[in-house]
């Protein structure tokens, strides 16, 4: 580590935390992910040559989600209906939101269009991206 | 008091529940929750995302009606977690109902990781017409 960012991670007990975080979103870019807060919640996993990324989006109909993919980055895009049309409807709790939403999720790595694979259920959405067989680290003989 | 139709019975389970008789070694999460009255009786919808109908367990005790929701949600095999944004586990809520919810008539339905209840009114309860005679 250079003396430049130790200067700027600082010492004392948070400052591993810190260098962590600088290293996410590093990985990240421009920290499209760690803003959050956005809907839906993502969860990011890793495979060998493999991502995959699990989204939260309970009530949602399947055919009202949009997926897409270019590159590095998968576009979320969709509606989610409200609890109740009724507009007599008398509101006690309104925790709920609803109406369109669309996330961009930088993925770790390029991935192939083609071979994406997404499924919904109870809620959940998962979708499983491949690295392009042409990206894949290759292994290099070193001669003796 | 209309308004406490549906109040909370308690305080939230918090996200990683420190209660200390949870059986399974998972956080609990209290569901998001929509709550709306028609005439014909209220409606409590809640957010249990990887919760399917078989691992919904409502119960009514004493007036209190307690939501419980088990995800069958299982992680992706050979990967491991890069980054996060929720957390897995399973979720809980209570809810005290007033009087005039007619309890045996209480339907639920589960369907995209939503929990929907309908607490039909009791029939005293529903509005009736007096009519007021001359004297």
């Amino acid at each position: 580590m250079s003396m430049a960012s130790r200067l700027r991670d600082g010492f004392g007990p948070f400052s591993e935390v810190r260098r962590l975080q600088n290293s996410m979103d590093r990985l990240f870019g421009q920290r499209p992910l760690a803003a959050a807060a956005g809907f839906p919640a993502v969860n990011l996993w890793t495979g060998a040559d493999s991502v995959a990324i699990t989204a939260e989006l309970p009530g949602v109909d399947p055919a009202d989600v949009e997926l897409s993919v270019k590159d590095d980055v998968l576009t979320l895009r969709g509606s989610r209906r409200a609890s109740t049309d009724d507009t007599e409807a008398a509101w006690h709790r309104r925790e709920r939101s609803c109406g369109q939403f669309q996330r961009l999720v930088q993925l770790p790595f390029r991935v192939d269009p083609e071979r994406v694979e997404a499924r919904f259920a109870d809620g959940v959405l998962e979708v499983d991206l491949k690295r392009p067989e042409a990206d894949k680290p290759r292994r290099i003989e070193i001669r003796h | 008091m209309e308004n406490n139709i549906t109040q909370p019975a308690e305080q939230a389970v918090a996200p990683e529940s420190q209660g200390s008789e949870q059986t399974r070694p998972r956080p609990v999460f209290r569901p998001l929750a929509d709550i709306f009255e028609t005439p014909r009786g209220v409606t409590l919808v809640l957010e249990m995302p990887g919760v399917r109908a078989e691992g919904v367990e409502v119960t009514l005790e004493k007036r209190v009606l307690t939501i419980r929701g088990r995800s069958s949600v299982t992680r992706p095999e050979s990967y491991r977690r890069l980054y996060a944004e929720y957390g897995e586990g399973d979720y809980e809520r209570s809810f005290s109902l007033s009087e005039d919810i007619d309890a045996e008539r209480i339907e639920a339905i589960c369907k995209h990781g939503v929990l929907t209840l309908e607490l039909p009114k009791a029939q005293e309860a529903k509005p009736r017409q007096i009519n007021v005679r001359a004297a």
